[in-house]
Parts: C-alpha cells; structure tokens; sequence
C-alpha cells in the first residue's frame, strides 16, 4: 500500500474537525442548560422575595407564594430522607459484605438493577394502590415521602455499594484480624471510610426527590393548599405536643406548584413559575455541585 | 517425643554468633557461608501449634496438601519456598482468615497448645480465636485512623474502656513495637502520616496490644526498604521471648538471620521441616537445596 | 505429648504481666453478642428484601388494579381501538394513541440523544484533555439534574417558541419541542455510561490501529467505538427507558389530547401525562378514571421491562472479550 500524502492530510483533517465537532456540540449542550437559566431569571428572578416565600399560593398572582410548597417539599423530604437512607445504607451493607453468592443476593441484585429503570410514574401508581388506598395512609406527607423513599431506594444503595467496594480489602481484613465481628467491621471501619462516597450518593439521590413531581400527583397530592401542616408543639394548651400529626396532613410540593402555575394561561404565572423554577433548580444544582465537590475532594483525600 | 525436662527460662536461645554448627562444610556455597545462620535451638521447645495431616481447599482449588508441621513456643519459625507454594494460604488457616469467603474448606487438624483446640474445627468461633492469634500483613495496612485509635481497637473490641489503661497498653505495645519513641508526642495524627516502616511497626503493634499467643507475620518486610527491614528483623527477634512466631518471607538471608525453625513448601506440600541451620546447611531435599542456594527454577 | 505442655506458659503471660494485668480472660463470645450480632444481620438482610418487596408492589398493584378495567375491556380492543376516550360518555379504550405520543416523543428525543450523547463521549475520551474531561462530565451531568418540570417549562416558554420561528404553523403544544428537550435532558446518561465504556477499552486495540497509520477519528469510529458497544448500548437501553417514562416536559409541552400521530408536529398524549392528567382530577377508588390510569401503566412498564430485556439481551450478544 502506498501511504500518498493526501491520505495523511484527509486523516489530520479528519481528526481537526471532529475535534471542533466534539467541542462544539459539548459546548452546545451547557449552552443549552445557560439559555434555560437565563430565560428562567429573565422571567422570574424579578418575582422572588420574602412576600413570595412566605405567602400561601392565591387566585391573584400577584399575592401569591411558594409557602405551603416549600414546606410541603421539606417535610416530604424528612420522610423520604428517613426512611431511604437508613434503609438503603442496610441493604447496601448487607449485599455488599454479608450476602453469600446465592440465588437470593442475585435475585436481589438483579432486582435493584431493574427497580433503577422504572419509571417514577410507576412509583407514584403502586403508592396510590398500596400506600394511599391499601394502607389509608391517604393522601398524605406520610405516604408522598415513602413513594419518593422507594424510588430513591436504589440509588442509595447502589451508591452504597460503591462506597463499599473502593475500600480495600486489606483494611477489611486488619479489622477481623484483631477479632473484629462483622458487624464490628462495618460498623467501626467500612461505613465511616465509605461516608463521604455514601453522602455523595444520597445527596445526588435527594436532589432527585425533591425535583420528582409525577409520583406525587399521582398519588394525589393537592395542587392548591393554603395551609401548613400541624406544628409538632402548639402553644395552644390543649394539644401541647403532636409530634407526628403532620405526616397525616396533605401536602403540595415545590414543582406541583410549578406545574400548576405553568398550566394556568397568563404571563402573571408564568412568571411565579419561573420563579419557583429558579428555587428548585438552586436547589438541585447546589445539591450537585456539592456532590461533585465532596466526590473531587474523596478522590484526592483517600490515600490507600 | 521430646521431654520437657527443661525449665522453661532455662535455655535461653543463643542470638547471633559466628558458630557454625555443622562439623563439615557444605557441599556447594550457600547462605550457610553467611555468618549469621544460627545455631539449632535445642529441640525441647514445647509445641505452641501442630499442624496435622492438613489440607486446604479454595473450592476446588488445592492449596495444601496433607501438611504436618510443629510451631514451638518462644521460637520463630519461618515459612519459605517458591511463589503461589501456599505458604500464605497455611498462615492464614491459623486465624481462620479463609472463612472470610465463601467456598474455602479445611481438611485434617491445627492444634492449639496448651487447650488442644483444633483451629479449623467448625465449632471454634473464628472471632475467639483471632483474640488470641494476631497477624501481620504484608503491606502495612493501618486504619485511616489516629496512631493511638489504631493500638487501641484491639483493646476496645476486647472491651477495655478505660482510659488510662488504654493509654497503659497501648504504650507498653508501642514500646514492644520500638516505635514508642518516634510517635509518643504525636499519638492523637493520622496514622497515614507515617512513614511504611513505621506503619508496618504500628500493625505490629496493633498485633501485639492483643497479648497474642501467636503472631503470624506474612512477608511484613516486603513493602520496606533494607534500614526499615532490619529494625523490623530486630524487633520480631526480640519478640519471640514472648510470643510464638510463624513468618513468610521471600528473603533467604531473613529466613536463615532471625529464624530458629524452617518449613520448605512447594507446590501445596511442606518439603522439609528442620531446625534453620540444618535446613541452609544441610538439605536433605534436592528442591530444598536448590531454593535456598538460589538456584531455583 | 502433655507432659510437655504441663509446665507451657499462656505466651501473652509475659506480655501481661509487664502492663500491670493480663488481659481479661477470654471468654468464648457472650450469648448475648452472638445474639446481637444474628440480629442485626437478620436487619439488614430485611432491609435488602425491601427491594424486592418494592417490586412485588409494583407488580401486584398494577395487576389488581387494572384487572377490573380489563374485565369489561379485551385485549383486542384496548389494543386496536385507534381512539382512547376512557372518561367520555362514549367510551373507546384502544391504548394506540397513547403509545404513538409516547414512541413519538421517545424518538425525537433519541434522535438528539443518541448521536450527540455518543460523539460528546468518543470526543470527551479520545480528544479531550484529561484536565477538561474531569470538569466537562460532572458538568453535563447537571443536565440530567435539572428538575423535569423546569425543562417544562422550558419547553413551552422557550424552545417551542424558537421553533415556531422556523415552522411557523407549530402548534404551540407539539411533540417536536419536547422532545428536543427531553433529548438534551438524556444526552449526559448517554454520554457519561458511554465514556466509561470507552475509556474501558485497552490501549492495546487503539495502539493496533494506530501502528497501521490510522488517525484518532477513524481508530475512535471503527476500533474503539465497536469494541466498547456493549456499554455503549446499555446506556442507549437507558437513554430509551428514560424517555419512555418521562412525564412533565410532555404533560406540560406536548398537550394533552390523545392522538394517533407519528407526526413530532402534532400535539398528543403520552402514556405518562394521560396518567398525569387524570391523576390531577378527583379520583376516587375503583373509578373509571382511576381503573384506565393502572391501564396505562401496565402499558408503560411492560414497554420498559421490555426496552430493558433487549438491552441486557444486547449487552450479551455484544460483550467483548479483550
Ligand atoms: N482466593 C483464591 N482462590 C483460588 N486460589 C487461590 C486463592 N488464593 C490463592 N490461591 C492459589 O493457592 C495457591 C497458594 O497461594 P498462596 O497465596 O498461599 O501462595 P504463597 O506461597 O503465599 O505465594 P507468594 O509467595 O506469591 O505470596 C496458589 O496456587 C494460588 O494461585
Ligand atoms: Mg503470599
């Protein structure tokens, strides 16, 4: 074969323009993430400030606020938070160091795999079967906070279980070596070495929830709530204490009041939409941002 | 069958020394012609373990093969031979470190003196047992934790709380360690700031807070430069007044410097078991002679 | 041989009796340990069942659920009926329309996400520098962490609009724009898994290619690019269950009427925000409303459960060997 110098500059060429394809279309899509910022502040930056956050949703846009979302999004996800985390951190730990290789701890895994590829909707539909009507949780922050909890089960166990695996297995052995029980092993070493690659992924996990917004309207969650949950104490002397009685209340969140806002004609709330869009895109992008933080600065710390 | 007619303290082994104990000469230069092969211990040494018609199984891999083999007390043993021979794998039997993963299976008997446990009976609780036997990693493999927290996990697992006693401790086991000096005003550091040797003689440390009858030691001078080595050599000499010793190592010189017995393994199978200068000096196996003169495939 | 242990020291002794005391005797462990230490596993391998538990649910429900709506509807009207008008007075179940917004909008999608995501990860590995790939992949990753309902938004307060510059007869709700967003949205699960996959691929197959005089696009297109397929179509599996199951971008920008259209420019339903719209009314138990909305998402998971199925078939298939 004869190399021409012609076959040489078509592969330099080659080679030059989809490295200017690649930049650009990389380019291209965080520019596409900027636009969608810009246009979000151009149209609602102007609209938040203390009477937005601290006032209930109104016929009048002008009057109205994300009160009842905000708090509705937080408890939600306390619940959420309280029940995957713990749940999710356990079965990360129990696949990953005590699980024999049997048909049951493949089962399982193989299940996770899947649960991670449902649609969140789907989660929203067995949560109104199970949760809202099986169980008479109702529509509730108690059964809005299990629907996320389930559907962010498997990424805090995935993320887990990565943790959990980048500890060698040195350290592992030290620890039994001296007499160490599994369960002093995990407890003592492997889940304080893995803690901050187990953050990253619940707070990746977390910052899914509080965007997700199907699963929540189809449980039935209120559009329209002009109204706080019950405080855990009042200072009304009859019912001095109520600790729980808010996870039976109703709830809206952050991005059903976004949805409704965006499905009423009229630029008034259009721009209270664009407005709570820049409240949960902050919220989300500040979440990651930490995340990719916490992941950079794991990376450079772990010396093993 | 030995006697133990000797008083325990009464022989105390002979360090060093140009001796040769062999009348003649070997028949090929080997390490023997290195002064430092010492002299046989005397035979009366009671036997801290005996390894019994043992075999091991990864699944379905044999590792050892019918192994019979003493470890005596206040006497270090050293177990050579060529990579992937099992000497790892029989080390790690003591602390039933196999149990760890699933498939792994003991066959035949270790016997732990003065109870006569069998080790790898399934009935001896493994966590028990690792109280009792320390071990020693080829790379130094120290907890992301402070130098005092590293000393002191053995001692909380054993369920010691109180300070002072842990501060007692895990000082006498930082001074057996002879890394008491370097790190006594820098306790409360991450032990990661050490440097290998050092990590190395904090595990030893770790190992020894334990009070073990028996420390197992897998190559721990691999990872180290020669000064590092040495000091560590020093170290596990000093220690065997105390504490029975088994050690790999892949260093010849080692083997012949600080060991008073030698196991020759190949292939899954002990070749040959003697005191350490009859074993240099004297091999009676054509493969033994030809590992330790280096002359191996 | 006990005569020579008779007289054998307990080798931690010496030890011992340095630091002041032996140690406390050791006691095989307390029943009391065992015990705690039975539970906790049995704790955690609860924990772990919950999963399947979650999958169970899944599956009972919408069985049980959808069983009333498919006793007084047969599979072959729900699947040739070409109208789906479950709350109208006259009634017509034929789940078609629905699956032609969700495939729509699933195409246009994939059309953006497919070759973008791709050459965004044969570039971020083969082209770019490594400092700039470290930051580049985290920042598009960010895309996929964009709350569905901003995209929404985005969709018809800006793309749509921008579109409509170009095709000026776009109705304001079409399958087009959100599915441009939609694609955008996937772009990083497609780009990030496929990088991995790339990056997976040893030197030695570049080297070979490079050693024939090959450049960097072609050894990237026709070495490295097939060796890595097998990752590489996972993450396509994905990008496609991603945007099967996407739900506001199309219930906010696509409209809501179901429609039997291939065409990205009409407006139409999707599986999703049919379930979406009827969610947002009243429905009470046992509902017609209630019962077509299970309906639909049998529909949705067995489409998933199948893109999933030939994805693991594919991955299978493809998996190379190095
Ligand atoms: N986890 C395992 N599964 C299967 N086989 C193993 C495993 N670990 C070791 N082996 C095999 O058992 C044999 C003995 O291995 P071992 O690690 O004990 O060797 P070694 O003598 O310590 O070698 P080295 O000097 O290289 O450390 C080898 O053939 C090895 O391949
Ligand atoms: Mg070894």
């Amino acid at each position: 074969m004869i190399v021409t110098d012609r076959f040489i500059a078509r592969t330099r060429l080659q080679d030059r323009a989809f490295s200017v394809l690649g930049a650009t279309l990389t380019v291209g899509a965080m520019l596409f993430l900027g636009i969608l910022l810009f246009d979000l502040a151009r149209d609602g930056l102007s609209r938040i400030d203390w009477q937005f956050l601290t006032s209930f949703p109104s016929r009048r846009p002008g009057m109205a606020g994300v009160l009842s979302a905000w708090v509705g999004s937080l408890l939600i996800m306390l619940v959420t938070a309280v029940t995957a985390i713990p749940l999710g951190i356990a079965a990360g730990v129990y696949l990953e160091e005590y699980a024999r290789k049997n048909w049951f701890a493949t089962a399982i895994e193989i299940n996770i795999t899947n649960l991670a590829g449902v649609p969140s909707i789907i989660f929203g539909l067995m949560a109104l079967g199970l949760f809202v009507f099986r169980f008479n949780f109702g529509q509730s922050i108690l059964a809005g906070g299990l629907t996320l909890g389930c559907l962010i089960l498997p990424i805090v166990i995935v993320s887990t279980r990565e943790a959990l695996r980048t500890i060698p297995r040195g350290m592992r052995e030290a620890a039994y070596a001296l007499g160490a029980t599994r369960w002093q092993v995990a407890r003592h070493h492997l889940l304080p070495y893995s803690l901050p690659g187990i953050a990253t992924g619940v707070i990746i996990a977390i910052s899914r929830a509080i965007g997700e917004t199907a699963p929540l309207i189809t449980i039935g969650a209120l559009t329209f709530i002009a109204f706080l949950p019950p405080a855990p104490v009042t200072l009304d002397p009859e019912f001095a204490v109520q600790p729980l009685k808010w996870v039976w209340s109703p709830f809206t969140v952050l991005p059903i009041q976004m949805f409704n806002w965006v499905s009423r004609p009229g630029d008034d709330f259009l721009r209270n939409a664009a407005a709570t869009g820049i409240i949960l895109i902050g919220l989300t992008l500040t979440m990651n941002a930490v995340a990719v933080v916490l992941r950079y600065r794991m990376r450079r710390r772990i010396k093993w | 069958m030995v006697t133990s007619a000797a008083p325990r303290h009464a022989a105390p082994p002979v360090h060093a020394g140009p001796a040769r104990m062999t009348a003649t000469p070997p028949p090929i230069p080997t390490l023997l012609d290195s002064d430092v092969v010492r002299p046989a211990p005397p035979a009366s040494r009671a036997i801290k373990a005996q390894v019994e018609n043992f075999s091991f199984f990864y699944s379905t891999v044999q590792a050892l093969a019918d192994v019979s083999l003493p470890f005596r007390e206040r006497a270090i043993t050293a177990l050579i031979g060529p990579s992937g021979c099992g000497k790892t794998t029989l080390l790690r039997c003591f602390n039933r470190m196999h149990d760890l993963y699933p498939g792994n299976r003991y066959v035949g008997r270790i016997l732990l003196h003065p109870d006569n446990l069998n080790i790898v009976a399934r009935e001896v609780d493994p966590i028990s047992l690792r109280m009792r036997i320390s071990m020693v990693f080829q790379k130094p493999n120290p907890f992301p934790k402070s130098i005092f927290e590293n000393v002191a996990y053995g001692l909380r697992l054993r369920g010691i709380r109180s300070r002072s006693e842990l501060e007692g401790r895990i000082q006498v086991a930082l001074e057996d360690a002879a890394l008491w000096g370097e790190v006594k005003d820098r306790l409360r550091k991450p032990a990661y700031d050490l440097s290998g040797g050092q990590q190395q003689r904090l595990c030893i440390a770790r190992a020894l807070a334990n009070e073990p009858e028996v420390l197992l030691l897998d190559e721990p001078t691999s990872a180290l430069d020669p000064i590092a080595t040495s000091r560590i050599e020093d170290l596990i000499v000093e220690l065997k007044e105390r504490v029975t010793i088994a050690i790999v190592t892949h260093n010849m010189q080692q083997a012949a410097r600080i060991s008073d017995y030698t196991a020759f393994m190949y292939l899954g199978k002990l070749i040959e078991y003697g005191a350490t200068a009859e074993v240099f000096q004297n091999p009676k196996c054509k493969e033994t002679e030809d590992y330790v003169t280096g002359r191996f495939g | 041989m006990s005569t020579i242990l008779s007289d054998n020291p307990v080798s931690g002794g010496i030890a011992g009796s340095r630091n002041g005391g032996l140690l406390p005797p050791l006691r095989s462990r307390s029943l009391l340990g065992r015990l705690a230490e039975r539970f906790i596993e049995s704790g955690l391998l609860l924990a772990a069942a919950f999963s399947v538990l979650i999958t169970g649910g899944i599956v009972f429900v919408l069985v049980s659920e959808s069983l009333p709506f498919f006793r007084h509807v047969s599979a072959r009207e729900f699947l040739t009926d070409r109208l789906w008008t479950p709350m109208f007075a006259d009634p017509h179940h034929g789940i078609m329309p629905l699956v032609a917004g969700t495939l729509t909008t699933t195409a246009v999608a994939l059309l953006v996400a497919m070759p973008v995501g791709t050459l965004i990860a044969v570039w971020l590995s083969e082209f770019a520098p490594s400092r700039l790939r470290e930051v580049l992949k985290p920042a598009l990753e960010l895309l996929a962490a964009v709350p569905t309902v901003v995209y929404g938004y985005f969709a018809v307060d800006f793309v749509t609009p921008a579109l409509q510059a170009f095709i000026p007869d776009l109705p304001t709700f079409n399958m087009l724009g959100p599915g441009i967003v939609m694609g955008v949205m996937i772009i990083p699960y497609v780009s990030s898994l496929s990088e991995d996959a790339i990056r997976a691929v040893p030197m030695l197959l570049r080297e070979g290619s490079y050693a024939l005089g090959a450049g960097k696009f072609t050894t990237a297109m026709r070495v490295v690019y097939p060796a890595a397929f097998s990752g590489i179509a996972s993450a396509y599996v994905l990008a496609i269950s991603r945007a099967v199951g996407e739900t506001m971008i199309v219930a906010i920008a696509a409209g809501q009427q179901p429609n039997l259209s291939f065409n990205p420019l009409d407006p139409a339903a999707t599986i999703t925000a049919f379930i979406v719209q009827v969610s947002l009314g009243d429905l009470p138990h046992g509902s017609i409303g209630y019962q077509s909305i299970f309906a639909a998402g049998v529909t949705l998971f067995v489409m998933t459960l199948g893109f999933n199925i030939i994805g693991a078939v594919m991955r299978r298939r493809y998996r190379q060997a190095y």
